[in-house]
């Protein structure tokens, strides 16, 4: 992290060298109680109000028969709500669309941006245009994405269709054929969301000490060596970090959705967090909407602590 | 992490503050020996051929929507690919998005909840991470706890609760509906409170002696050292906010407040094919961050690098 060393950091690290002689007494003394509280009061207000509140009405609300338009609180139904949720089809088939679009989207999101980084960190020149091209697609509203790729997806006047004429290949229907769409829903998500990868993976190569590839070389490795023994291991936690990332970020998939396919054809691309909007706001039932949320939000712990677990063994 | 990670394993890595690329390629002359591609020109071709094909594949998209923009409806909606159109190019889907009206307000919108979310965000978790980070007070260590498991909760699913708490509030169809739920930021309060831990405390330990009260000692001491990581954080709540669809696109049905990405959505579902005119609203939504990521890409790589996410 050559280029990023501060006058703050190189002191943080001379100082906790140096031992902290500011112990907690000192800070007792010097800023009493009171002084904390004034510090992270506006952020604790926010926090209750708009996270801790939802959450909480939420799960309040997947335990009654809420609705849209019905004023005040619906009736406690118990766990009507949840029973419903795991026999209902839509849940699991959804639930699947989204499982589904994870693991279509990951591994590429995951290589691409490598491969991206790696390309752009031999300090080819160009360095400007190669982080424009890689990143900027990151920088585009979603409507915006919708947009440019609706005009390329179109069967009849397409450019995507008219590339694969020209190769004497038939056009396909790419977001209205049930085989190709989610297909489709992914390598758009590839094109718009890989560049932020691409800079995560681009800062750690980075931090990369060059004495490293030094010693490699001096010990007789070449260039391909020097990748899979120097550049690839020194990765591994930065991989761990946006495979991770990843999985979060595609678990959560609704946007580009909603707008390029509404969730079809035929809902082979409705994901789960489509279904709860559907729920909440087409049919109006929020409670059922709020209970099949929290089945979502168990199982995306659940995951989480799952590649938490499956990331630290690699790391011993 | 940086530093506390890094440095047990780079015993001598120099510092530095020039970019990477200007020190490699004084060190190997631009040629010769490169640590990464070796020797001879073959590796080199190969690599500018890839980037230069990754990069064609990348902007083609974006080639295409630009120039669809300088099309006519007509030629816009014609079949094939062909990037000149028949008609020639002409400003007409410019000038008719401009005269609508809609685009300014959703523009303005757009800065105003961006700028406004930001500078909350900013703002309110600063003082909080500081808080955490070197204040004693009762319910520290409870709240930093459910502070970062709030981290894992996906923003979705607080829509519908949101929503109501929203009408309960009487707050639909205002600024403050869209602004006030996007400021709780848990990730960010943890990133600055990771680099404030990082900050030596001699140096407020100095400011106090010499009479700074608490706020005195976070306003001039500790809030200029963390400008890169203040930075970090600004430009990701800007980013996220600006080009945030779902909760916009639920706490306003009023034409007057939808930002930027709700609006253009709606161009869209209203109308049939406008394929210009759609392209020219989309560029000139796009525009305002993609100027700011080309003026500052460099600051903009090594901030997510300070944030210690990108490092090792």
């Amino acid at each position: 992290m050559a280029s990023l060393s501060t006058p703050a950091r190189r002191a943080a690290a001379g100082s906790r060298r140096a031992g902290s002689r500011w112990s907690a007494a000192m800070d007792r003394r010097r800023s009493p109680g009171g002084a904390g509280w004034l510090f992270a009061t506006p952020f604790l207000v926010f926090f209750t109000l708009f996270l801790l509140v939802p959450i909480g009405i939420g799960l309040w609300m997947s335990f009654t028969d809420a609705s849209l338009t019905g004023h005040g609180d619906g009736v406690f139904v118990g766990l009507d709500n949840y029973t419903e949720a795991f026999g209902d089809s839509q849940v699991w088939q959804t639930l699947g669309n989204t499982v589904w679009f994870t693991v279509l989207t990951t591994v590429p999101l995951v290589i691409v941006a490598l491969v991206m980084a790696l390309l752009v960190y031999t300090g080819m020149p160009g360095q400007w245009l190669w982080r424009l091209a890689f990143f900027a697609s990151h920088l585009l509203p979603v409507a915006v994405v919708y947009q440019i790729w609706s005009m390329l997806f179109q069967p009849d006047r397409g450019m995507l269709n008219s590339v694969l004429q020209t190769f004497g290949m038939d056009g396909i229907a790419w977001l209205t054929d049930e085989k190709y769409a989610m297909w489709s829903i992914g390598l758009v998500t590839l094109w718009w969301t890989v560049g932020f990868n691409f800079l995560l993976y681009l800062a750690a190569l980075q931090a990369i000490p060059d004495h490293l590839y030094e010693a490699a070389a001096l010990d007789g490795a070449g260039a391909w060596r020097r990748l899979w023994s120097v550049t690839l291991p020194q990765l591994r936690r930065t991989t761990a970090l946006i495979a991770v990332l990843q999985v979060m970020a595609s678990l959560k998939v609704f946007d580009q959705i909603y707008l390029l396919t509404k969730g079809g054809p035929n809902g082979a691309t409705r994901p789960i967090l489509e279904y709860i909007y559907d729920t909440g706001f087409t049919n109006y039932r929020l409670g059922y909407a709020s209970a099949v949320s929290y089945v979502f939000f168990g199982i995306i712990i659940i995951l989480s602590l799952a590649q938490l677990k499956i990331f630290s063994r690699r790391e011993d | 992490m940086s530093t506390e990670t890094l440095s047990p394993r780079t015993p001598g890595k120099p510092r530095s503050t020039m970019p990477r690329e200007v020190v490699r390629r004084r060190r190997y002359g631009g040629h010769a020996w490169h640590p990464t591609l070796g020797t001879g020109p073959l590796p080199r071709v190969l690599t500018l051929l890839a980037l230069a094909l990754m990069t064609v594949i990348w902007l083609v998209p974006f080639g295409w929507g630009v120039d669809t923009s300088f099309k006519t409806e007509v030629d816009a909606s014609a079949s094939g690919a062909g990037w000149i159109p028949k008609a020639g190019f002409t400003l007409d889907a410019y000038r008719t998005i401009l005269g609508q009206g809609n685009l300014p307000v959703w523009a303005v919108n757009s800065v105003v909840i961006a700028v406004c979310v930001t500078a909350i965000t900013v703002t309110i978790s600063a003082m909080a991470a500081y808080a955490f980070s070197r204040t004693l007070f009762r319910g520290r260590r409870v709240f930093f706890a459910v502070t970062i498991a709030s981290i894992m909760v996906p923003p979705q699913i607080l829509i519908v609760p949101l929503f109501r708490q929203m009408l309960a509030m009487n707050l639909v169809d205002t600024y403050a509906a869209v602004i006030l739920p996007q400021v709780v930021a848990p990730a960010m309060v943890f990133i600055l409170k990771k680099f404030f831990d990082g900050i030596p405390r001699e140096l407020e330990e100095a400011a106090r002696i010499d009479g700074a009260g608490s706020f005195r000692v976070f306003w001039s001491v500790v809030l200029p050292l963390s400008r890169p990581i203040l930075a970090a954080v600004g430009i990701f709540v800007f980013i996220n906010t600006w080009n945030n669809f779902l909760w916009p696109f639920i706490s306003t049905s009023d034409p007057q407040l939808m930002t930027l990405p709700v609006g253009l959505s709606t161009v869209k579902d209203s109308t049939g094919l406008r394929n210009a005119q759609e392209s020219a609203a989309s560029i000139l939504g796009s525009i305002p961050l993609l100027i700011v990521f080309m003026l500052f890409q460099r600051q903009i790589v090594r901030s997510v690098a300070t944030t210690g996410l990108g490092g090792q």
